[in-house]
Order: structure tokens, then C-alpha cells, then sequence
């Protein structure tokens, strides 16, 4: 099929951009068109954000050219690059949380008389948007009441009141639940017909071949290829991303029967914000050594809380009766949990995991730093004997363990996170989403890491945002609905229709 | 922008660079400026590193509490707390000096480790919690001292004053040792300076302090006990302050309820001009010694040249800003 270049919205040609001498984009071309929906696809670290950083008007300095319905342009800011009609919406949504919905519409083109603000047109303005995208919300209250997909739909909004006709969508569903990304998957179909083009990033498998009309993969910087959807299947499409061939994206797993680990009996964390209703309801589940038990559910079912109510992220504030090695755990609080070899890795490295301050090797030691130090006093030495061997076993990809952790790639930080807890030589590992932001080969690693472990008699609790990763790699799966096991089902058993099922409160017994 | 990062930044980037930066640029206008050669004489240094060692402890304390990710406001009224504590056990009450002094370090450590409990335990934003000591610290020591200076004139009942000997450890600490080459206040305040870089650099607490003030919630959840090494922190700046305020009682031979106004700005001006975040997480105790330094340096040469205070209060407002402002263009 031959392109018509006249239908082209936006071009951008031999794209480069360097930071400090490094080249991070190299000849990178991308065009949009009218009422399509393209997707950027590529490993971290492979470019796409610095690539719609500078379509965004962020980066200024930058070789190649954009072209806008045909017109090179260049942007001085992102201002410009919104008075164009271009409107990026990012991973961490830039509205204030504080404001109202229609103030953060209006942000910074409030219409005024005489000083004054006006704010009935402006409601009238933004009623109208809401209508059209069928979002029935009070304008008048502060955003921080919604949920981060609403919050979401108002920065499309926002974007629509700004005549947008190119969106760009960083990583839109990442932070979403399965009815909220169906309710976004309808507005970008609205968006479509309308004639917005958007460009869309994504590292879910399932969600590029639902919305793509075609796809352009980025590696290392480099243009890789830009493919209509339907010609270009999976497998082609990973090779392109990864640059070899993952033919397996899941190691096998052999399941085993250990010994009793870790007992749990009605177990509950009630909600810190609201009294009197829980987030986790009276679980109870048992773990074997070296068995990984799988927690499903929706965002809010109460699987993640679970991990972090046992490690004592909320206080003493949980109830239920928890045995670990046959050793009863009460004090529920992180050193506590340390103590009795329990370990979580949280869903959110930068907030949580890691102290981004900090170098590698400190992060890595941080949790077991009693054990490399002698009254007080840090042994330098056994601190680096022990990062080393942990940086070879994890196959970290570093210039060296004394450099930040800031220039490490989403998978590299996430293994130093692991490093930090297999320091601590944990009997159970809470793993909140691990591969969360993570690219494919360091995946990969990361479930070959997890195998392992098992074979050394770890057991894994495991919770993941993503259906497959539950499904291959646990040995038995939990299912979570409002704080309550719905469902609990070997891995034979478990089929993606009885999990969806079960994650939506539909209880069965197996 | 995990893009970003992956190259090696030059050597002129880092922050001891910059920081050595500003202080070598006020040396070079201290050679210039020399005052008939003033500047080239030892003493003179001597003189400088005297002055500035009171703020130079402070500036430790505001270092520790700066990277744990709070700040501390109380400095400057638990200096005048002590100090007067000071001079009133010994001078008035005639107590032996180390007991005067350990009681005066236990009332310093007293008013950190209550902000560092309200900061860590009750949970309140540290500008406000040590606002509060600065404010109750000052008003605790007006009322211990009646508002008067303590000295050796010794108020008595029937209102004439009866003056009394000053405590040989007064003359001691005010003294210069190592053949008249430095001041025992210098002293003490390079022994502080080694323990900070000890703690931040040896030992595990220190560790902690910089993962507690990098990222709290990351540092609980692994295992780092942050109540206990919050209320350290405050309780060691606490400390310190005390220290300072025996040094600064016995440069005065008295105890001031008034001593110490403002000291805190200029002990967070040193730390900020050494390069410390005041974000938390990062910084060293060295970055705080250049600022002492650059700080200290530069009063000193537009006094020996004879500039009034009015202009050497805005030229230090000036350095402050351009201090940061170098630190911006890092990113």
C-alpha cells in the first residue's frame, strides 16, 4: 500500500538528540495520520520518551525536522508545542490535584472580565466536553477526589478544549483498572473519528494489537520499523524490539512440594481512610517452600495490600494470625518482617524501592546493613564482596556499583531492588507487581530469577498487573474481589475466563 | 528521562567542585584586596577560623539534620540556652567544668531529642516543630537568667553586685594552643566536623540518616528504624548547639540570653552555599566545611578592608544566591 504523504498530520525526519555527548535518538522518522492510532513501541531506554519529549516541545535542541500538516515547524516550548495542537499526556498526569475540574481545564487560559474570572462560560465550556466523552462528573470539585482514570479522561478533556489535534498517550493504562481501560479504549475510538491522530505508548502486549492501526518500533535509539497492525504479528513484532528472538517469554516451571512456609489466617488490613470497611477481608492462604502462589484481581481488590498489610507498611494496624517457618509473626512492621525473613518488593520502585539519592551498592545493602557492619562501624569491603556477587547472579547492567541508580534502566533498577532483598537471605518473597515498567529481556531474567529462588526453597507471593505473567508463573492462583478470595485454583485449573470471573466477584469452588 | 543520565559527568560538575568553585574565587579576591599584605599573614586566618568555628558547629548540626530531609530553626536559641546554662553553673553556682559541661550537653540533647520526637513520633512538619523550640528555647533562657546577662558581676539581695572569679576553664577554651597557631574553639570545632564525617560516613546511622532524608517511606520499608534515627538526628544537632554555646560563653566570658539571633540563617547559609540539598538525601560534611570556609573567608576580608556591615550582609546575600544558582545548572 502506498502512503499518501498528504495525509499526513505530523512527520517528523531524522530525528537525533544527545544528551552530554551520548547519543540517545538517531535518524528517527514517525509520521501521523488523520484519525489513527499509532503505536510507539520499543524496550525502556529505547528512545520514546526523549522522542515525544521533543515532539512536546520539552527538548528544543534536537537535528531532523517536525513537519505539521506539510509546514516544518520548530518549537520553543511546550507551550508552543500546545498552541499547536499538539498535547502530550503523561505517565504522571500534570494536573493540580487541589483544583477543581474545571480550573484544571482552564489552567493558564482562564477567561477573564475585568481581572475577573468567568466561570460560567467556562463550566459551560467544559459541561459540554464531558457530554461529548459521556463522563458525568462534578466540575466544581477538586480532582483529587477521582480515581487516576477519571483524572485521566480530564486531562483528554483538557486536551480537547485545547483544539488538539495530535495526542500523544504515555503509557495511558498503566496505572488503570480493566473497566477504566475500557472506557478509555472507547474514548480513543471517539477520538478517531473525530480526526485526532494519537500516538501511543505502551508496553502491553494485548493493548497494541486491540488499538494499533500501526505501529513504529524504536531500538536503542534507532528506528526499527514502522509496520501496518495486521501485517505485522507478534513474534515479528518482539523480535523488533528486543533485536533477537525471545522464543519462550516464560521459562518453564516444574511446580514442588515443600514444606509448610507460611500460614495465614484471617488475615484483614482495613482501609486508613475510610472506617470500618477493609481492604483485605479475612484471607487466609498457605505457602510451601518453594511455591509461588499468584494473587489476581483488579487495582483495588486488595492483592497488593495484602503484600504490604503483612509487611507492615500500614502500621499495626492489620489483624489475623500469620506463622512464618512455624514461628508465629506478630509485630507487623518492616523490621519485624526483615527479622523474620520476609521480603517485599513494591510496585512502585522510584516512591518505595529504592532511595534514588543513593548508589547502587547503598541501596543494595540498606536492608541488611547490620550484617556488614561491627559496632556500628560499615565494613566497606564485605559491603562490595556482597553487591558484587549479587550484581553477577542478577546480571546487572551497570558502569560500576558506586554509580547512582538514576542512570540505570527501569529493569536494571529493578533488579537492584532484588539484590537488596535476596541481601537480606529472605525465606519469603512478597513481590508486588515486579516487572511493572520493566522491559521484555529484562523480564525474562527476572522469571528466570524467580525459578530459581524456588529451587533454592524460596517461596513467592506474587502479584502482577499482567494476566499472562500470573498464569505461567505461579504454581496456584488466588483470586482477590474486594479483599476477599474469590477463587483458589492450581495453575491447571486456572483459566483467563474463570480468573476474569472470579476478579469481578463471581465466587466458584474448585 | 532514564535516558538521560547514562554519561559520566565531567569532573567540573560535581558539587565539591563547584562548591571549592566559590570559595577559591573568594580567595582570589582576598589576594587582590589584600589590605597592605593583611590578608597573606597567618593570623589573620587564625583570626577567621576563630570567628567562624561557633557557626561552624552549628553548620555541622544543620548538616545532619538537612540530609535527613528536615531543618532546624532551634540552633540559634539552644546555643543561648546553653551558653547561659553554662556560665550559670559555673560562674554563679561554681560547679567543676566537666559537670558543668555535661550538663549543658544533656540540655542540649534534652531540646533536640523533643523536637526530633515531635518531628518523628507526633509527626509534625520539622520547620514548624523546631520553630517552636526556637521560640519556647529563647523564652526558657530569658527566664532562667531573669533576662540579665550572666557574668561575674553577681547580682545580690540587697541589689549591689559582688564580682566573683572567672572559672580557669573560660581562659582555657578562649586560648590559642600549639604555639599561639590556633584557638581551642577552632579545635573543637574540627573534632565536630570529624565526628559528623564519621557518623555520615562510617557508620551505619549515618547511613540511615541519608536513606531516611532520600526517601522515608523506601527507608521504613526496608527496615531502616526511621523514628529512632529522626530523633538521633535532632538530638545530636541538639548536642552540638550545646557545644557551640559553651564555646560562644566562654569567647564572651558571659552567658547572653540573646546570643544566637539568626544564627541558624547563616549556619543553613553555610550548608546551602557547601552544596547540600536542602531536598535531603545527599550532601557531606565537607561541602558544609567549604561553605564554612567561603562564608567565613569573605566577612573576613571585607572587615580587614574595612567595609561596613551594611554592605557585607547584602555581598553575603549575594554569594547565597549565586551559590545555588551554580548548583542549579547541574541539571
Amino acid at each position: 500500500m502506498i502512503e499518501d504523504s498528504s495525509k499526513h498530520i505530523l512527520e517528523m525526519k531524522g530525528i537525533g538528540k544527545s544528551f552530554l555527548s551520548v547519543p540517545v535518538l538517531q535518524g528517527v522518522q514517525m509520521d501521523l495520520h488523520a484519525g489513527e492510532v499509532h503505536v510507539l513501541a520499543g524496550e525502556n531506554g529505547a528512545g520514546k520518551s526523549t522522542l515525544i519529549n521533543i515532539l512536546g516541545g520539552v527538548h528544543t535542541e534536537h537535528e531532523g525536522q517536525i513537519y505539521l500538516n506539510g509546514a516544518p515547524v520548530r518549537f520553543k516550548s511546550v507551550l508552543d508545542a500546545t498552541d499547536h495542537g499538539i498535547a502530550v499526556i503523561h505517565q504522571e498526569l500534570s494536573l493540580v490535584d487541589s483544583l477543581s475540574v474545571v480550573d484544571n481545564m482552564f489552567l493558564g487560559r482562564e477567561q477573564t472580565r475585568y481581572a475577573c474570572l468567568r466561570r460560567g462560560p467556562m463550566l459551560r465550556q467544559a459541561q459540554d466536553l464531558l457530554r461529548e466523552l459521556d463522563l458525568d462528573i462534578d466540575l466544581r470539585c477538586p480532582v483529587e477526589h477521582y480515581p487516576v482514570g477519571i483524572k485521566q479522561m480530564i486531562e483528554i478533556c483538557k486536551a480537547l478544549s485545547l483544539q488538539s489535534r495530535i495526542m500523544v498517550m504515555d503509557e495511558p493504562t498503566s496505572a488503570l483498572t480493566e473497566p477504566e481501560v475500557e472506557r478509555l479504549f472507547q474514548i480513543i475510538a471517539q477520538l478517531k473519528q473525530r480526526g485526532v491522530g494519537l500516538i501511543y505508548i505502551t508496553h502491553k502486549m494485548e493493548e497494541i494489537y486491540r488499538i494499533a492501526d500501526r505501529i513504529t518500533v524504536l531500538r536503542d535509539g534507532q528506528h526499527i520499523g514502522t509496520q501496518r497492525a495486521e501485517c505485522l504479528p507478534q513474534a515479528k513484532l518482539v523480535q523488533w524490539m528486543v533485536g533477537r528472538d525471545i522464543q519462550t517469554q516464560f521459562p518453564q516451571r516444574e511446580t514442588r512440594e515443600g514444606e509448610l512456609q507460611m500460614q495465614i489466617r484471617d488475615f484483614c488490613v482495613p482501609n486508613p481512610d475510610i472506617k470500618g470497611a477493609y481492604l483485605v477481608d479475612r484471607v487466609s492462604l498457605t505457602l510451601r517452600a518453594g511455591e509461588i502462589v499468584g494473587l489476581a484481581g483488579l487495582q483495588g481488590s486488595g492483592n497488593s495490600a495484602l503484600l504490604n498489610g503483612l509487611f507492615g507498611s500500614y502500621g499495626k494496624t492489620v489483624r489475623g494470625e500469620v506463622r512464618v517457618g512455624g514461628q508465629a509473626y506478630t509485630a507487623f512492621d518492616p523490621i519485624g518482617a526483615i527479622g523474620h525473613g520476609m521480603a517485599l518488593v513494591t510496585n512502585d520502585r522510584k516512591a518505595t524501592g529504592l532511595v534514588m539519592d543513593m548508589n547502587i551498592l547503598q541501596n543494595v545493602t540498606l536492608a541488611s546493613l547490620p550484617e556488614f557492619s561491627r559496632f556500628g562501624w560499615i565494613r566497606p569491603r564485605a559491603e562490595a564482596k556482597v553487591v558484587e556477587a549479587q550484581a553477577r547472579t542478577l546480571n546487572l547492567k551497570t558502569p560500576g556499583l558506586t554509580a547512582d541508580v538514576q542512570v540505570l534502566s527501569g529493569g536494571n533498577q529493578q533488579k537492584v531492588v532484588l539484590a537488596k532483598w535476596l541481601a537480606t537471605k529472605p525465606k519469603v518473597l512478597l513481590l508486588d507487581d515486579p516487572c511493572r515498567g520493566v522491559d521484555i529481556g529484562a523480564k525474562h531474567e527476572i522469571y528466570e530469577l524467580m525459578n530459581q529462588l524456588c529451587a533454592q526453597g524460596i517461596s513467592i507471593l506474587l502479584v502482577s498487573s499482567e494476566m499472562p505473567e500470573l498464569m505461567f508463573m505461579s504454581d496456584r492462583i488466588l483470586v482477590m474481589h474486594r479483599g476477599q478470595v474469590t477463587l483458589e485454583a492450581n495453575r491447571e485449573d486456572a483459566t483467563p475466563e474463570r480468573i476474569l470471573c472470579a476478579a469481578f466477584g463471581q465466587r466458584s469452588r474448585v | 528521562m532514564s535516558e538521560q543520565g547514562t554519561a559520566r559527568q565531567p569532573w567540573y560538575y560535581s558539587p565539591t567542585a563547584r562548591a571549592l568553585g566559590a570559595l577559591i574565587i573568594v580567595l582570589l579576591i582576598g589576594a587582590v584586596f589584600n589590605a597592605d599584605g593583611a590578608f597573606f599573614k597567618w593570623g589573620t586566618h587564625r583570626d577567621m577560623l576563630r570567628a567562624v568555628s561557633v557557626f561552624g558547629i552549628l553548620a555541622c548540626a544543620m548538616t545532619l539534620v538537612i540530609i535527613s530531609g528536615g531543618i532546624d530553626l532551634s540552633v540559634g536559641s539552644v546555643l543561648a540556652l546553653a551558653s547561659v546554662s553554662f556560665a550559670l553553673f559555673t560562674i554563679h553556682w561554681g560547679w567543676p567544668a566537666p559537670w558543668a559541661t555535661t550538663a549543658c550537653l544533656s540540655v542540649g540533647l534534652g531540646c533536640g531529642v523533643c523536637s526530633g520526637t515531635l518531628i518523628a513520633r507526633a509527626k509534625m512538619q520539622p520547620f514548624i516543630a523546631t520553630l517552636a523550640m526556637m521560640v519556647f528555647g529563647r523564652g526558657l533562657a530569658k527566664w532562667v537568667t531573669g533576662g540579665e546577662k550572666i557574668s561575674q558581676a553577681v547580682k545580690q539581695a540587697d541589689g549591689t553586685f559582688q564580682y566573683v572569679d572567672l572559672p580557669p576553664v573560660f581562659n582555657w577554651i578562649d586560648s590559642r594552643i600549639l604555639y599561639d597557631n590556633i584557638s581551642v574553639v577552632t579545635i573543637v570545632f574540627l573534632v565536630c566536623l570529624l565526628g559528623c564525617w564519621i557518623l555520615l560516613d562510617k557508620l551505619r546511622q549515618g547511613r540511615y540518616i541519608y536513606a531516611v532524608g532520600g526517601n522515608e517511606q523506601g527507608a521504613r520499608l526496608s527496615g531502616v528504624p526511621v523514628v529512632f534515627i529522626k530523633t538521633m538526628t535532632y538530638g545530636l544537632s541538639g548536642l552540638l548547639c550545646a557545644v557551640a554555646g559553651i564555646c560562644q560563653a566562654c569567647q564572651e566570658y558571659q552567658g547572653d540570653p540573646e546570643a544566637g539571633v539568626a544564627y541558624e540563617l547563616s549556619a543553613i547559609a553555610m550548608v546551602v552555599i557547601g552544596g547540600t540539598s536542602l531536598n535531603g538525601g545527599k550532601g557531606s560534611i565537607w561541602l558544609t566545611l567549604i561553605g564554612v570556609l567561603t562564608i567565613g573567608y569573605l566577612d573576613k576580608i571585607l572587615s580587614i578592608n574595612a567595609v561596613g556591615e551594611d554592605k557585607r550582609l547584602m555581598l553575603t546575600g549575594l554569594i547565597v544566591v549565586v551559590a545555588v544558582l551554580l548548583q542549579k545548572s547541574r541539571r
